[in-house]
Order: structure tokens, then C-alpha cells, then sequence
């Protein structure tokens, strides 16, 4: 850990808030933050005294990013007993991301958990007896952020990077060993193969790069579909999801627009729902541009509500059990129960991988035993009353599940976590270099030195440390030793 | 008879008791090196070879050091090798074949010609010790003798076990008995202790080989040497290496012994190390190979005697034997003596402290195998740092601790006292973080000037040095003052395929360029005038050459090691009690409890000690 440079991170809890406040700590802070912030009073931040608080916005070149207050202290009467400076913005996820990512292309580093307070006491503010405390607070957070982001990354894209960390690693064990055993009778890595893993490297790690949070989730939600009839209540479940009449609710069919767009953010996530026009198949030309238009809007969503009418399936002989004791649909026009499982499988399979939420809604008007001959009948269904609330607060739940273990995912996978993100960075840089000096017929020790500085950066995504692993692969795999 | 009381004993002359004993000696301190076999000073237990790939590096540096295993390798030598020529200059290693006889006369000589060295043949069987302090040595026959400080280089000699086949006898080395009583002596005192197996091929009658059937492997046409000194000079003349191959039939031969081989029947129970398997090991792990590479290398100038490199072997002689009779120009093969595997007693390196002194016991220091390594120059380097160090506490001085940025000795003693080892640990290049500063061509300018402050290296090798980089020095700046034209350039550059100049260029960045040499260079005006006028030897050209083609590496490497000797500067307190650590996982506070790391960036080596660790660490430091 460095304890030198200048750190940034937020200091108040991640999600949505009222205000969020973001602190830069380190020799610098104030320089650093100066070029950014525009005083209303047009005052320059160096030149003002400690602890005087100053309203301005924060600038990104030309583009405005958050009118804030800013709060600047001379080290070492600061929490830190460095130069602090700290940014009251607004609480959006979206902003406190944007601030923290403009002001590490200046050139703070991410802080590490806990480092705050960490500096606090090295620098004594602090007195000894706090050591454990802090010792404490750093091992807690720590794992929590660690434990995070294995959840986040179980799914996701740790898989992916711990996949092409080892092909990386067999690579440098394969270099290494034409270094380090050059006199004996041992295979060569093939430069070619190696060409074609950097740039399956590079092209991944681009990928991730561009999948950072900034600019998807958090900036634009998560995109949900929901997939359903007419009038099954899709309006009535935004509704509840959002907690307000915002959408246009009534009895009849296709009273809402063509499609509904929301946000909402859950748990300070944000969602995106998409509203489509169902799939059932039908001879109405028109009706069938609507299906492919759906189809359309499930490719571009991350997850897909399946919702229909639990109480207005229409009666079949193989089911009578399902629709006794509710009011059973006139018009033949509602689907049957093979009709909605054959929906379901539709979905299934044309998007294997996409996360799909069955939703059997209007269950307050059904008996428990119809409810039960229900479930028996769909594997996975959630049932759910959007106009009482009831299973709406589990379908929140569910949602955010997904989020935190890593199940969303555009191209497979989202980074979300600004450290994975620098990382990732750092890694390419490297890989990059790798790339050019494999171009240029670079020796394998010079080769060698990118190649444990990316295996670095991957380590700080995956947790894992390279040097003896490279040995005991070269023993492992490779008859050596004369 | 010992009437006197030394400052430093010596038990042992190998590559580490002899290294060690000349250190101390030459630091000032009245030294005695005892040994059970006077004829047998710096034996070249098994391949007549020194240096290698990283432990060419050794060797250089023991040699800036002002350690003789460099001199006596120049001297003794009947092969040179500049290996890893191909590739970047972090990579080029020294190796030598070496004439066996010679190479222990010329140790044994050069320890006669230094002040300060006494010698004495009989077997060490027990410490002298008060209040946790050493104070001296006991002989087999009784005989106590009085020291300030010991250094124990026992190699494979404590409780040596040999085997061949399903025979089995105690012995150090072949033909050689085994010592016994420092172990158990040490065990009582607290130490730990575990056994090791190595082994060693068999040795044949050069007379009765057929060359013609092997592959020849000359020596440089160009040698180069070991010292940085001007007193040893490189070979005139050279011997040559044979290359030749097992086949499956010759597997098939060895695989018949199995059942009698103890390394398979549970005999053998300690581990060998990895990288040196013998030809039964080689064959059972890697299956699908159906030839293996053997090395045949005459054991001095005039010897018929043989060594085959790649088939040690502790399977019965008989079936070695059989079995060599199958390898190409091996049809009538005699023998001069069978491979054979040996087990010995070590103790584990993580209860050293980075002087090589023992934690337990003030004064005593152990070097070499007694360690857990193989090979002569990482014997040879513990020997020296061992030396040194005893030296320095009897005249109550600073220690003398290499860093990991600075030698591979450095790398060595870490990555032993830190990690420990559960195998023979080797040197590889790739155990040092940064390779690329620790070159074979500079070891000269890491280590000379600290060996010379200390009172080792002389002074005529710190002017050499000092000259070696004023000179390359000038060199470099001259290139980066001096601008050489496109049309001057654009000629050479169009003959290496390099994209021509519009405008006129420092010479530095065109040398910078791939594929531009020295040579290139120098057709440049200006340049060999330069070098002419200053009198630039080969190796200030070779220096300047790496210093300008691989700057940015070495600035990289520097950069990152910077950082790393940022934590080395935090301290750890020698009694700290890790156990009021309760953020710590316990599994860190054990380990770091058992190792006793002296700064952060030592406990953040050891293996089960993560980051997090490291961090709660660095709280209770206070930074």
C-alpha cells in the first residue's frame, strides 16, 4: 500500500441518497481538485484558507457535471492529517461515479478500504489504543468488499479472468522456462499462439473495460423486459415497483402506450423496464410485427419478466382444477396453460442465458389450491398481486439478486467496481505492451517483465499471487533438469 | 593443543565452509576451518560445472564480493559458456566445465595463502554453548575448542544415508563416512530439523565411449570468464561436451530395477528436488517422452574419467549398468563408479535470520546445504554472506544483508529465511522480481563498493570497478550529446531494415532503435574515435551497449524496485507479539510469529500472509 499519493473515494454509503459526500485525501488534494471546481464566487480553491466551505460546480472540460459544496481542509487539521478536500454532491449513483472517475483521470488512485482512517492514524490523529479498532475496520471491510466481489464475480466475469489468468500464466510459465532451462531438451512457447492469447485478451479485457458501470449501468439502468399479454397488469406491477401512480392504469386493453420506459431504482440500483406487446402466436400480420418487435426488446434487456393473468386462463380439459373457483376468462381470447408454458419455452429458448422471472400475477384472486395446481404445473413461478403488493417486495428482491451476483449481464458480463475497473485498466496497458514487444521479436525476459505486471493487475481482480505459482507450473507440466 | 580462542570456526570445506572461511579470514578475524578430510577441500560433489543460468550470476557476484569461487573457476576451467546469448543481457549466464582435481588444488591453495586461516582434520560431533551463545566446538576425539562465533557447512554429510538399489550404508558422499552428534545436539537445543535426498549419475571410462555416435558440444569461440579481476585470464584452449539420448529401450531396461529402486519402493522417503529428477523419475512422471538428453562431461584436461550429466540414478548398479549399455556410444561402457541417491539432515532456513545466524543460538551460523540448498554457487554465496557476517559481529559491526533489487544472494537468503523450502532450492532467474537489474555484466557496480566498505573487497578491485563505470558512463553521455545525420545513418539503418531518418537524430535514440549494435554504431563518425581516444575496453562497450539498448527496462524495474524497499524501510520490532493481533487470520500470525520478519515487505513474502494482512500490519507499525 502506498501511503504517499493522493486517494479518493466516497465517504458517505454507495447508492442512492439524498447528498453524497466524495473525499480526496493526499499531498494534492487541493491542487488536484482546483482545475475542476468553479467557484460561483470565482474564488481558486489554492488560495483559500482551511476549513471554509465553498459552493461551485464540478467540471468536466466544458460539461457540467454536479453544482456541490466543497470543503477544504490544510493538512494536518483534517480527518486524514493530510490535505482533504470533500465534495457534497447530489446522492445519484451516476454522479458520485462520474466525479470519482474524472478525478482519477486526474490522477488519484482509488482508495484501498478503510484508508482513510487508515492515514488518520499513521499520521496520529489518532492515539495508539485505536490501532485495533482500525485493524478491525480494515479486515472487516476488506472481506466485505472481497466477499462482494466474489458474489459479484461468481457468475460474472471472475470466470472469464481467472480463464485467461491461467493462460496467461501457462504462457509465462512457457517463456520462464526458455529462459531458465534454455540448455535443456524443452518445448518453446509458440510466439503465434501467444499472439492470438493477447489479442483474445485484449479483446476481453476491452469488452469488460467498456461494460464499466459509468457508462451502462448506472448511467442508464438495467434494461428489464416485460413480456405479457395486454391487461395483465404490467402497468399495475411498474406501479408497484415505483411506489406511485406514474403509469396510466385501467380495465381495458392497450390502455397504456405502445411501450412504457422506467426507471426505478431499487437498492440504489438502477432498472430500466422495457415494455413489449407478448409473443402469442397469431395470423394478425400486425400482431406478428408486434412479436418480432418483442423478441427485439428481450435481446437488448439483461433480464426478461415473463408476466400473465394467473386469474383469466382460459378453461382446457387437461386442467379444469386451474380455473375453478375464479372467474374464468368469456371471450376465448386469454391463453390457455400449454399456451403460457409454450411461451415460456419460446423465451427460454431463444435466450438461454438471459435471466427470466416467471410472474403469475392477479394471485389474490385465486384459491390457495389453484395457486398450489399452479406452481405444481410452472416450474419457477413467482406469484405475485401487483395491485396488493403481495410478492412484489420478493420480486425486488429478486432483482437486485441478480445485480449483486453478477447474473446480469450485457455480453455476458458488467464491471461495477471502480477498483475491477482500474485493474482492468492497468492489465491492458500491459497487455498491450506485451502485444507490441511480441511484434518487435522482444526477447522473453524483457516479454517477461509486462506479462508479471499484467499478471499482476489480474491478481488484484482475482486474489491470487503469481511468483511461486510460476515455478511450481514449470515443475508441474515440464520434464526438466538434466 | 588449542590453546587459543579463534573468532570464527569453520565446520566443513565445501563451496560454503570454504567461501566462508576465506570471508572471515580476509575480514581480519582469526579463523580455523576444521574438516573430517583435509584431501578433500572444495570437492565437486557431483558435475564438474560452474555457473549456469542464475548461478553464472552467483558466481559473478561472489566474485565482487571478493569471494575466490569465481578466480578458482577461471583457473580450474576446461569449458566456457556464455549461455543465453540469443536473448535480452539479464539473461546471459556463465557456465564453465571444470577440471575436478584442479578445482579443489587451487581452493585449497588459495585458503593456504590467506592470513588469518588455520586448518584442522577431525569430525565435529558437538557444539559448545552458554547462555544461548556459542563459544565453541567439540571433536570426536574430545578435543574442545574455544570460538567467538561458528559457522556450521555440514552439506550432506549429517547422518548421510547413500543408496543404491536395496543397498543402503551410512556415508556423506561416496566412499566418504557420514557425521553424526550435531544433529541430535541441535535438536535438543531446541532446532528443527528434516531430511533431504539428492543424487548423482554414474561416472565412466571416457576410453570406452564411441563419440562418433554423440553430438559434440564445443565451448565459446570466444570465452569469457568468471572474475572481474585482471588476474585470471580466459581459455585458450577448450574440451568438449557430448550430446547423446536415452530411447525406449533404455526405459524399458530401467523399468525392470523399479521394484528395487528406493525411490519407488518407500525406502526414500525424503524429497528431492523437481528440477533435478533423476532418470527413473524422469521416465515414471513424463511417460509419453521417449528420449531424454544426457550430457557427457569430461571430469578435467587430462582424465578419461567421465561424468553423464542427466542420468542420476539411485537404482542397482547392475541395472544402471544394463541400462547405459543401450544409449548410443554407450555399447561398451565401463564404469568408474554407480549413480546414487543420498538422504541428510537439514534444518529448515526459516530459523535463520537474514545474516545466516540462527535465531536460537547467538554465534552460530549455518550455510549451504544444511539449509535445504543444492548447487556450489548457492553453497558457496551462504558461505560468504556467513563469513562476512560472523566477521562482523565479533568485531561488533554493522551486519551485512543484501536486498532483494540488489544480488541474487539477496533473493537466495530471503526466499530461504522467509519461505523456507521443502525441496533443494535451486536459483532460478525467475525467483528474483527483478531480473533485469541483476545481470551478470554488472554485478561488479551492485556489490564492489558495499564489499570494499566493509573491508573484503580490495582495493584494486574497487578502482577497476570505478574506472569500468566512469568509463561507460562517458560513453553513454557522449552518445546522448552527440547527433549523427540521416544521410550517415540512413545507410545503416536501410542495411538492418530499420525505418530511415528525415532529420538529424542523437546517436542514443538510433542505438536505442532493435536490431542496432555496437557495431552499427561505430561506423558513425565520431564514435570509434571516441572510443580509441578514451581506450574503451570490450566490457565498457558491452556495458554501454546494455546500458543504452535496454534503458527503459532497467528504469522500470528500478522504479518497481524502489517501491519495494519502501516497505523494506518499515521495521518490524524483533519480539513483536502478533498474537494481540486479532484482525490477523490466524494462520498469518502463526507463520509470522514462527519466521519473524524484520520489515513489512519481508512479512508480505511469506506464504498465507495475504494483503489484508498486511495492511492490519502496517497499523500496529504505526506506518
Amino acid at each position: 500500500m502506498k501511503l504517499n499519493d493522493n486517494i479518493v473515494a466516497l465517504a458517505t454509503p454507495s447508492g442512492a441518497g439524498a447528498i453524497a459526500v466524495i473525499r480526496v485525501s493526499g499531498p494534492d488534494a487541493i491542487e488536484l481538485v482546483a482545475p475542476i471546481f468553479k467557484a460561483k464566487s470565482r474564488k481558486d480553491l489554492r488560495e483559500q484558507p482551511s476549513h471554509t466551505l465553498h459552493l461551485g460546480n464540478i467540471i468536466d472540460g466544458e460539461r457540467i457535471l454536479d453544482e456541490v459544496l466543497v470543503s477544504v481542509f490544510h493538512g494536518p487539521k483534517s480527518y486524514t492529517g493530510e490535505n482533504t478536500i470533500e465534495i457534497s454532491c447530489h446522492g445519484s449513483p451516476y454522479i458520485q461515479q462520474e466525479i470519482i472517475q474524472l478525478l482519477i483521470r486526474k490522477g488519484c488512485r482509488s482508495a484501498e478500504a478503510g484508508e482513510f482512517t487508515l492515514r488518520a492514524f499513521l499520521n496520529g490523529k489518532m492515539d495508539l489504543s485505536q490501532a485495533e479498532a482500525v485493524a478491525d475496520l480494515i479486515s472487516s471491510e476488506n472481506q466485505a468488499s472481497h466477499q462482494m466481489a466474489m458474489q459479484q464475480m461468481r457468475g460474472g466475469f471472475s470466470n472469464e479472468i481467472q480463464k485467461l489468468r491461467q493462460e496467461l500464466l501457462n504462457f509465462a510459465s512457457l517463456i520462464e522456462l526458455e529462459l531458465d532451462f534454455a540448455e535443456e531438451d524443452v518445448e518453446f512457447a509458440n510466439r503465434d499462439q501467444f499472439k492470438d492469447l493477447v489479442s483474445r485478451i485484449q479483446h476481453v479485457l476491452k469488452r469488460l473495460i467498456d461494460s464499466f458501470a459509468v457508462g451502462n449501468v448506472l448511467k442508464n439502468g438495467i434494461p428489464v423486459a416485460i413480456v405479457g399479454e395486454p391487461n395483465v397488469g404490467k402497468s399495475t406491477l411498474l406501479n408497484a415497483l415505483l411506489n406511485e401512480e406514474r403509469a396510466i392504469v385501467s380495465e381495458i386493453a392497450g390502455t397504456t402506450r405502445d411501450t412504457i420506459e422506467d426507471e426505478i431504482s431499487i437498492g440504489g440500483v438502477g432498472f430500466r423496464f422495457i415494455d413489449t406487446a407478448g409473443i402469442r402466436e397469431t395470423e394478425d400480420v400486425v400482431e406478428s410485427i408486434g412479436i418480432k418487435r418483442t423478441f427485439e426488446k428481450i435481446s437488448q434487456a439483461q433480464v426478461v419478466l415473463y408476466l400473465f393473468d394467473a386469474s383469466r386462463l382460459s378453461t382446457s380439459d387437461r386442467h379444469p382444477e386451474l380455473v375453478s373457483g375464479s372467474s374464468t376468462s368469456e371471450d376465448g381470447n386469454s391463453p390457455t396453460l400449454d399456451q403460457v408454458k409454450l411461451e415460456i419455452e419460446k423465451i427460454r429458448n431463444q435466450f438461454p442465458q438471459k435471466p427470466l422471472v416467471i410472474l403469475a400475477n392477479k394471485v389474490d384472486k385465486l384459491s390457495r389450491e389453484a395457486r398450489a395446481n399452479l406452481k405444481s404445473h410452472i416450474s419457477d413461478l413467482n406469484t405475485i398481486s401487483a395491485k396488493s403488493g403481495e410478492g412484489v417486495e420478493d420480486l425486488q428482491q429478486k432483482l437486485l439478486q441478480f445485480f449483486n451476483t453478477g447474473e446480469l449481464r450485457n455480453n455476458n458480463t458488467i464491471v461495477t467496481n471502480t477498483r475491477h475497473y482500474n485493474a482492468l485498466l492497468s492489465a491492458l496497458e500491459e497487455i498491450n505492451k506485451v502485444q507490441e514487444g511480441l511484434n518487435n521479436n522482444l526477447s522473453g525476459d524483457l516479454l517477461a517483465i509486462d506479462i508479471r505486471e499484467a499478471l499482476h493487475y489480474f491478481g488484484e481482480i482475482t486474489g491470487e499471487i503469481t511468483n511461486d505459482d510460476l515455478l511450481g507450473n514449470i515443475f508441474a507440466n515440464f520434464c526438466i533438469g538434466k | 593443543m588449542f590453546d587459543k580462542e579463534y573468532d570464527v570456526i569453520v565446520v566443513g570445506a565445501g563451496h560454503a565452509g570454504s567461501e566462508a572461511a576465506a570471508a572471515a579470514a580476509n575480514m581480519g578475524s582469526k579463523t580455523l576451518l576444521i574438516t573430517m578430510n583435509l584431501q578433500n577441500i572444495a570437492q565437486m560433489s557431483c558435475n564438474p560445472a560452474m555457473g549456469g543460468i542464475a548461478k553464472g550470476q552467483i558466481v559473478r557476484e561472489i566474485d565482487a564480493l571478493g569471494g575466490y569461487s569465481g578466480l578458482v573457476s577461471d583457473t580450474s576451467a576446461i569449458q566456457f559458456k556464455m549461455l543465453n546469448k540469443s536473448k535480452g543481457p539479464a539473461m546471459w549466464s556463465p557456465r564453465v566445465q571444470s577440471d575436478r582435481m584442479m578445482f579443489a588444488e587451487h581452493w585449497r591453495l588459495r585458503l593456504e595463502n590467506t592470513p588469518n586461516l588455520d586448518f584442522y582434520q577431525e569430525m565435529v560431533s558437538g557444539l559448545l554453548i552458554e547462555n544461548d551463545r556459542v563459544v565453541g566446538v567439540r571433536t570426536s576425539l574430545g578435543i574442545e575448542v574455544k570460538a567467538k562465533s561458528v559457522i556450521l557447512t555440514n552439506g550432506t554429510f549429517l547422518n548421510g544415508l547413500i543408496h543404491i538399489g536395496d543397498k543402503q550404508f551410512g556415508g556423506g558422499r561416496a566412499g566418504e563416512r557420514a557425521a553424526t552428534g550435531i544433529t541430535e545436539e541441535l535438536l535438543q537445543l531446541g532446532f528443527e530439523a528434516g531430511r533431504m535426498k539428492t543424487g548423482t549419475p554414474p561416472r565412466v571410462d571416457g576410453r570406452s565411449l564411441d563419440y562418433s555416435k554423440m553430438i559434440e558440444q564445443p565451448g565459446d569461440d570466444v570465452p569469457a570468464k568468471f572474475s572481474y579481476l585482471d588476474e585470471t585470464a580466459p581459455l585458450k584452449k577448450q574440451r568438449s561436451c557430448y550430446m547423446s539420448y536415452t530411447s525406449p529401450e533404455v526405459h524399458e531396461l530401467l523399468k525392470e530395477g523399479f521394484d528395487r529402486s528406493p525411490m519407488f519402493n518407500g525406502r526414500i522417503k525424503s524429497i528431492g528436488p523437481r528440477y533435478c529428477p533423476s532418470i527413473e523419475d524422469k521416465i515414471n512422471r513424463f511417460a509419453d517422452k521417449d528420449r531424454h538428453q544426457l550430457f557427457i562431461e569430461p571430469e578435467g584436461w587430462n582424465t578419461v574419467e567421465m561424468y553423464i550429466n542427466g542420468f542420476s540414478t539411485s537404482l542397482p548398479e547392475d541395472v544402471q549398468f544394463r541400462a547405459l549399455r543401450s544409449v548410443a556410444g554407450f555399447e561398451n561402457v565401463k564404469f568408474f563408479r554407480p549413480g546414487y541417491a543420498i538422504e541428510y539432515d537439514y534444518f529448515p532456513p526459516t530459523q535463520l535470520k537474514h545474516t545466516l545466524e540462527t535465531k536460537l543460538v547467538n554465534g552460530l551460523y549455518f550455510a549451504g546445504q544444511i539449509n535445504g540448498t543444492t548447487g556450489y554457487e548457492e553453497a558457496g554465496s551462504q558461505g560468504l554472506i556467513a563469513g562476512i557476517n560472523a566477521a562482523l559481529k565479533v568485531q561488533e559491526r554493522e551486519e551485512f544483508v543484501l536486498q532483494r533489487s540488489e544480488a541474487y544472494i539477496g533473493v537466495l537468503i530471503d526466499d530461504l529465511i522467509t519461505k523456507g523450502t521443502e525441496e533443494p532450492y535451486r536459483m532460478f532467474t525467475s525467483r528474483a522480481e527483478y531480473r533485469t537489474l541483476l545481470r551478470q555484466d554488472n554485478a561488479d557496480f551492485r556489490l564492489t563498493e558495499r564489499s570494499y566498505k566493509i573491508g573484503l573487497a580490495s582495493e584494486k578491485r574497487l578502482r577497476k570497478m570505478e574506472e569500468k563505470k566512469e568509463k561507460s558512463a562517458a560513453f553513454v553521455n557522449f552518445l546522448k550529446d552527440t547527433s549523427v545525420v540521416p544521410e550517415e545513418a540512413n545507410v545503416v539503418l536501410e542495411e538492418k531494415g530499420s525505418s530511415p531518418m528525415k532529420q538529424s537524430d542523437k546517436i542514443f535514440k538510433v542505438f536505442s532503435r532493435p536490431n542496432i549494435t555496437m557495431d552499427d554504431v561505430r561506423k558513425f563518425s565520431g564514435v570509434n574515435e571516441f572510443i580509441e581516444a578514451n581506450d574503451l575496453k570490450e566490457e565498457e562497450l558491452e556495458q554501454t551497449e546494455i546500458q543504452v539498448k535496454y534503458s527503459g527496462y532497467i528504469e522500470k524495474e528500478k522504479n518497481n524496485a524502489d517501491k519495494l524497499n519502501r516497505l523494506e524501510g518499515i521495521k518490524i520490532p524483533e519480539n513483536f507479539d502478533y498474537s494481540r493481533i486479532k484482525s490477523m487470520s490466524y494462520e498469518a500470525r502463526e507463520k509470522l510469529r514462527k519466521v519473524k520478519p524484520t520489515s513489512v515487505s519481508q512479512a508480505s513474502r511469506i506464504s498465507g500472509v495475504s494483503p489484508n494482512d498486511i495492511s492490519v500490519l502496517l497499523v500496529y507499525m504505526g506506518r
